[in-house]
């Protein structure tokens, strides 16, 4: 076996850019947005794991890529399932890595991930926060790319017989802040989360002891302990649909009935492409 | 200040309060400054105080000593952020807080020729809750009373002003959200807390902060006496350092401690010392706080420098007792690389040699 002339300069590189980066963490010489959203960390940590998450384990199908903005504010609506909330993770490193411009998703999460310990802050340095209408509108305003799952608890939490079937959308908070900033809806279907903690049960008493929305029974969990976390390797298709413009109701971000109207078409779009996707994949875990 | 230009600024016996009188005292623009204290400034401040005229008294006796000097402005910064256990605790704090803004504001209300009020406040204003937005702008409203003294003595404090307003619509009245202070000069609460080579956290919490220099504080309320802004404003650097990265840049080491639920933070505040970390200190370390500050860019044409401008000149101030430098980690990191890289070019060599 020959020894190349330089050996392994590469691997000089990826040390030498390792050691900075671990330098920089441990002196704080990083930024962080008004939000808390640490992208060097994004990109060095998180993204890489889901990313192994998303290409090998799910092997996931995204299409529609296209339909989201290049530059400029963007609502990305989706429908939410799976019990843990790990669509809206794979959403937001396969929007990353697929659109031109490496887009970082802002995710507006429940108020109860900021209730949690480590879950709250992680949520944060990955671009996420609080769903309410200030951020919302105070990101899109800033010209984000936001992601917003009007379903919340209602979808991640339902059984696993109700699966791929929308839940109610709330008061569509969503529709109005997309409306006062003039940012186009871009609806998107998931389809495989629903199969990666399929739940059975749910143990309300625990629930509410514990206060959370839902305590959940899966064929893993909580029979196998920390190995019921484990995903089940479902196939995910993930499908960006056409963007539904909002400038045309500039004056009706307050209209209940123009909300609901919007509401309503959004989540029939998502509804549809479930339907689309599911019959392009009759096995959940085939390949 | 076109009729009389006589300006009253209590807290004088303090840092802020003793600068800003020093300062205006020094402005062609402002006649009279006259500082109104319960205490006598310390000796440090007597320079800065050269040409202000100190009044020792209580908020109580306010109403005969602005009318006789005719004040045409007040500067209200009287207020004080922590409990002092030699000067009576938090008994003593509420008291000129909340009985000191109401008599002061009571003394106001009655001065005839007052034409201006500027009030210190604090972004505690906003409390602290979980279903926060991340940035609070001037209209937000806090979603739950805080926990904190401070806090709850801010928003008394503000109720206080807005009343005023409504009762004296002629006066010129701001308000000055004031983010924790920080700077090489500043000693506060916040930047003893940095100054500890172990600096204890809240497990699981890594709170987004935000710091205003001091003389950047003092800047906008020179302005804010010499200009006429009416209205309330965040005073904040613009930026964020999360608790962790700003521990990390001061080279200290953060000591997560358990945060045992809301029943429980009092045995926080046991953990963190006691009388040393309140609830106000608990919610800002669980929560964080940052503010929106395009109404005070815009208005005032005035931009404080950076959060992490703000925090670095602090920490050049206090360069001491720092565990882990950056040139330091530098240093580390070179060395490590230097080994890889000869460790690897010797087993290369011995290759080559084989070959």
């Amino acid at each position: 076996m020959t020894v190349p002339d330089r050996p392994g300069d590469v691997w000089d590189q990826r040390v030498a850019a390792s050691l900075a980066f671990l330098r920089r963490r441990l002196a704080g010489e990083y930024e962080v947005d008004e939000f808390g959203f640490d992208p060097e960390l994004t990109e060095g940590v998180f993204l890489p794991v889901l990313r192994a998450l998303y290409r090998e384990w799910f092997r996931t199908e995204v299409s529609g890529v296209e339909h989201l903005p290049v530059d400029g504010a963007g609502l990305v609506v989706g429908n939410h399932s799976g019990t843990v909330a790990l669509d809206a993770a794979v959403l937001t490193a396969i929007l990353h890595d697929e659109h031109p411009r490496h887009r970082h998703l802002r995710l507006l999460s429940a108020d109860l991930v900021f209730r949690l310990p480590f879950l709250s802050e992680l949520t944060r340095k990955f671009g996420g926060t609080v769903a309410c209408n200030p951020d919302a509108e105070r990101l899109l305003g800033g010209g984000e790319l936001v992601g917003v799952f009007p379903e919340g608890f209602k979808g991640v939490g339902k059984p696993y017989s109700q699966r791929y079937k929308l839940q109610r959308f709330g008061r569509g908070g969503f529709v109005s802040a997309a409306i006062r900033t003039g940012s186009p809806i871009v609806p998107v279907a998931i389809v495989g989360a629903e199969e990666t903690y399929p739940m059975l049960a749910n143990i309300a008493p625990l629930a509410r002891i514990l206060g959370l929305p839902y305590f959940p029974v899966t064929p893993t969990f909580p029979w196998l302990g920390p190995l019921g976390l484990v995903p089940l390797p479902s196939k995910w298709l993930i499908e960006f649909c056409p963007p539904i413009p909002t400038t045309q109701f500039a004056d009706h971000a307050d209209d209940p009935l123009v909300v609901f109207n919007l509401a309503d078409q959004v989540r029939e779009t998502i509804q549809q492409a479930l339907h689309r996707l599911l019959d392009r994949r009759p096995d959940p875990f085939g390949r | 200040m076109v009729r009389s230009p006589t300006v009253v600024v209590t807290g004088t016996s303090r840092f802020i309060g003793a600068r800003v009188a020093g300062r205006l005292a020094a402005d062609p623009r402002v006649g009279r400054v006259v500082g109104l204290d319960t205490a006598t400034p310390a000796p440090d401040f007597a320079d800065l105080l050269r040409d202000v005229d100190q009044v020792r008294a209580d908020a109580g006796a306010a109403s005969g000593i602005i009318a006789d000097l005719d004040a045409s402005a007040v500067v209200h910064l009287a207020v004080v952020s922590g409990p002092d256990q030699q000067y009576g605790g938090r008994a003593a704090m509420k008291e000129q807080n909340v009985i000191g803004t109401m008599q002061l504001l009571a003394a106001c209300q009655r001065a005839s020729g007052l034409r201006k009020l500027v009030v210190r406040s604090s972004t505690a204003a906003y409390g602290a809750s979980f279903r926060d937005p991340a940035v609070f702008t001037e209209d937000t409203e806090p979603r739950e009373v805080p926990r904190g003294g401070f806090a709850r003595d801010i928003l008394d404090i503000e109720a206080y002003v807005r009343g005023f307003r409504r009762r004296r619509p002629d006066v010129t009245a701001t308000v000055l959200r004031f983010a924790p202070f920080i700077g090489s000069t500043a000693e506060t609460s916040l930047t003893r807390y940095f100054a500890q080579p172990l600096v204890p956290t809240v497990f699981g919490r890594d709170p987004r902060l935000q710091f205003v220099h001091v003389d950047d504080a003092l800047e906008v309320l020179h302005r804010a006496v010499v200009e006429d802004r009416p209205g309330t404003f965040n005073v904040a650097g613009p930026g964020v350092l999360t608790l962790s990265q700003a521990i990390r840049r001061a080279g200290r080491v953060a000591v997560p401690v358990l945060e045992p639920g809301l029943s429980g933070a009092a045995g926080v505040t046991r953990a963190f010392g006691v009388g040393r970390y309140g609830f106000d200190q608990i919610d800002l370390f669980v929560h964080g706080r940052v503010v929106d500050t395009s109404r005070l860019i815009g208005e005032f044409g005035f931009e404080p420098r950076s959060t992490q401008a703000a925090f670095d000149d602090f920490l050049r101030a206090h360069p001491d007792g720092a565990l882990l430098a950056g040139d330091r980690l530098a240093a580390a990191e070179q060395a490590i690389l230097d080994g890889i890289r000869r460790a690897r070019a010797t087993r290369a060599g011995d290759q080559r040699e084989l070959a």
